[in-house]
């Protein structure tokens, strides 16, 4: 299955560490190997570059440097923050999320629902969206947190934060945000952004897995995660993961030089990829709300098909994709997201995610448009459900 | 990414008899767009001579419900109708050298595609759904459904059960239901085993036992992360030693002993007493 090409679409699960990046942190493995705490300059010199990656981190939210914690991946600053703040409110029994959150943020949600809190999961509509009305309803002075991502990695649907900020302001309550899949694609400004927590992952902006980001606001209440030293003022006790903060720290910095330029470039290249499958393509759906999404991600259904059949074609064109499909997720159902916006069966186990990213140019999107309308006649022609004289794609690359 | 067989990727890439059959006299169709995969079959059987002269097939679904179909029909091709009929969804898999676990129920599509053309060809009033008790809402599968494929592929726990017929993999609702109906084949099977060896010899008890603890019994452990190990077996009295997740709680531990008890008087000899080994 190897393809003399290779297309990678699938940057919402993770990306190319940037050169740039790998080089920043190579030092930190060879001479720069001190620990930042120790008393002699061996150390000490390395300490001066956690700051400065703090700083770099500081700067894209537009945050103090003192709000940026470092965890070992977003998976763990969404963790620490609801532990931490039920932690921190002991008298308070209830947590609203919404139904189309990460796992990271469900699991950990829905296991204080078996240990005796109440948990609110907000619904969406067919097209991914809140309805911010019964969000404010929902907040109640028994409410200890309120966690609601900012994007959403399987649709690309952007949650307004900034409203959802001013009602748990209102309302007294803590708000975090996952923003795994914002950070680094949409500018986050935390001047006027009134989240008190919010996770970002490095691996998904082009820093390497296995380091994270937690910002807490200033005067936010939460108790530590891991208990110990006094890194991380405290409240993450452990060694600091030094290359992998100062690629981090470079990562951020990069995507905040780029960003403007790059979300405006992607959004053109993931409109021309989209609409190219709408023309050649019949019976394709958009899962998500068109209006309000990521610049760089595309969810499409296409009918009468099964996703894990459509990735392995493209898998095997040397095309990585990925699906809400029942048969990719490993379970037995279509995704949760998809489940929950409503997508009909007819398409929701037909779901393909493209995910772009600055390293995508304009030929492997046409490469894209000439692979993948004749997949899809493939497996619809397979299909007993594909109605007999419906329309076929058409030859594309006219 | 699943790991399928090289087998099973070239009949997913390359399927075999994907079409129809105009003049099918047996069309088997199962599965729906709800539950992710579907199968139809078609058979053109030789009325005279019973023998399967063209098979094809048309699938909605993953890449190894695809390969399944192309397999079915490869397998089914010039065989009499009696031959085709033996093939079991474990001769599918073998065939494409091996499913995952978890992409069993395809193969299991497969056979059950095959058992409703030749039902179809026969005339068979071919059973509805609605008239066999439903187990599983979310993906509709039958208790007879179920208890054929306990059967045949000898499985024990609710989690094989999920990977073969799909049953208890939506809202988990029936998983009672899917442990009753695991019990309930297990005693059928033992009370079968019965009446064929009335007398059981020392050395044929002991291997029962030892086999049952193994095959009916660990797997239950362990899918909740425990285990069992046998330590001894004197007469009537065996020995085991429990451990694990539950392996601290008094309580947990009293209801586990009862357990593996009452499955070894089930399956083996109602006189069985366990004892826990310190």
């Amino acid at each position: 299955m190897t393809a003399s090409r290779q297309v990678y679409l699938d940057n919402n699960a993770t990306t190319q560490v940037a050169p740039e990046v790998v080089e920043a942190m190579l030092p930190f493995f060879t001479l720069l190997y001190g620990n930042p705490s120790s008393m002699h300059t061996f150390g000490g010199q390395v300490a001066q570059y956690l700051t400065r990656a703090r700083e770099q981190v500081a700067a894209l939210l537009n945050a103090h440097p003192d709000e940026i914690l470092f965890t070992s991946c977003g998976t763990e600053s969404d963790n620490h923050s609801i532990k931490g703040v039920l932690e921190a409110f002991p008298e308070k029994r209830h947590i609203v999320t919404t139904k189309v959150e990460h796992p990271a943020v469900l699991s950990v949600c829905r296991h204080f629902g078996k240990k005796g809190y109440t948990v609110t999961e907000l619904p969406v509509n067919n097209r991914g969206d809140l309805n911010l009305d019964q969000l404010s309803d929902s907040l109640t002075p028994d409410t200890a947190i309120l966690s609601v991502m900012a994007a959403n990695n399987e649709s690309g649907n952007l949650f307004p934060i900034d409203k959802i900020g001013a009602i748990a302001k209102e309302k007294g309550v803590v708000f975090h945000t996952d923003a795994v899949q914002a950070a680094g694609k949409i500018p986050l400004d935390m001047l006027k952004l009134q989240a008190d927590l919010l996770s970002i992952s490095g691996h998904k902006l082009h820093a390497p897995k296995g380091i994270g980001i937690l910002y807490v606001r200033r005067g936010t209440r939460i108790a530590p995660f891991l208990h110990g030293g006094h890194q991380e003022r405290g409240r993450r006790a452990g060694t600091e993961n030094v290359p992998y903060i100062v690629g981090l720290g470079k990562a951020c910095e990069l995507a905040r030089q780029e960003i403007f330029e790059e979300s405006n470039r992607l959004r053109l290249l993931r409109d021309r990829l989209e609409k190219g499958l709408f023309e050649t393509v019949p019976f394709t759906h958009i899962n998500g709300d068109p209006d309000w999404r990521l610049p760089n991600t595309t969810n499409l259904g296409f009918e009468f098909i099964e996703g894990e059949a459509i990735l392995l074609h493209l898998s095997a064109a040397g095309i990585a994709a990925s699906s809400g499909s029942a048969c990719t997720s490993g379970s037995l159902e279509p995704s949760h997201v998809l489940m929950a916006m409503g997508v009909p069966f007819t398409y929701a186990h037909g779901s393909v995610r493209f995910s772009l990213s600055k390293y995508n140019t304009d030929e492997e999107i046409d490469y894209v448009l000439l692979t993948l309308p004749r997949i899809v006649q493939k497996l619809r022609d397979m299909s007993p459900f594909y109605p007999k004289g419906a329309s076929r794609v058409a030859e594309a690359g006219k | 990414m699943w790991e399928y067989t090289s087998t099973v990727i070239d009949h997913f890439t390359n399927p075999r008899n994907m079409g129809e059959i105009e003049d099918a006299n047996a069309v088997g169709e199962v599965g729906s767009l709800a539950c992710g995969d579907a199968l139809k079959l078609f058979l053109k059987i030789d009325p005279g001579s019973k023998k399967i002269v063209d098979a094809k097939f048309k699938t909605f679904g993953c890449a190894s419900a695809i390969a399944s179909a192309s397999a079915l029909t490869e397998m089914v091709k010039g065989k009499s109708l009696e031959d085709a009929l033996k093939i079991s969804n474990e001769d599918i898999a073998r065939f494409l050298g091996g499913l995952p676990e978890q992409k069993m129920h395809c193969s299991v599509m497969g056979k059950e595609a095959l058992d409703a053309a030749v039902a179809n060809f026969k005339g068979d009033a071919t059973k509805e759904h609605e008239e066999e008790a439903v187990i599983c809402k979310c993906f509709w599968v039958s208790e007879k459904k179920i208890r054929e494929v306990i059967s045949a592929n000898r499985l024990t726990t609710v989690e094989q059960v999920t990977n073969y017929t799909k049953a208890g993999g939506g809202c988990g609702g029936c998983i009672p239901d899917i442990q009753r109906i695991l019990a309930d084949v297990a005693h059928e099977k033992r009370v079968e085993g019965k009446t064929e060896t009335p007398k059981m010899t020392n050395l044929k008890r002991i291997q029962l036992i030892a086999q049952t603890i193994e095959k009916d019994v660990a797997p239950m452990l362990r899918a909740d992360g425990g285990d069992i190990e046998l330590i001894d077996i004197d007469g009537t009295i065996v020995k085991v030693r429990l451990r694990g997740a539950c392996s601290h709680c008094s309580g947990a531990k009293a209801s586990l002993q009862h357990l593996v008890q009452d499955t070894l008087r089930r399956l083996v000899s109602n006189d069985i007493v366990v004892v826990e080994e310190a």
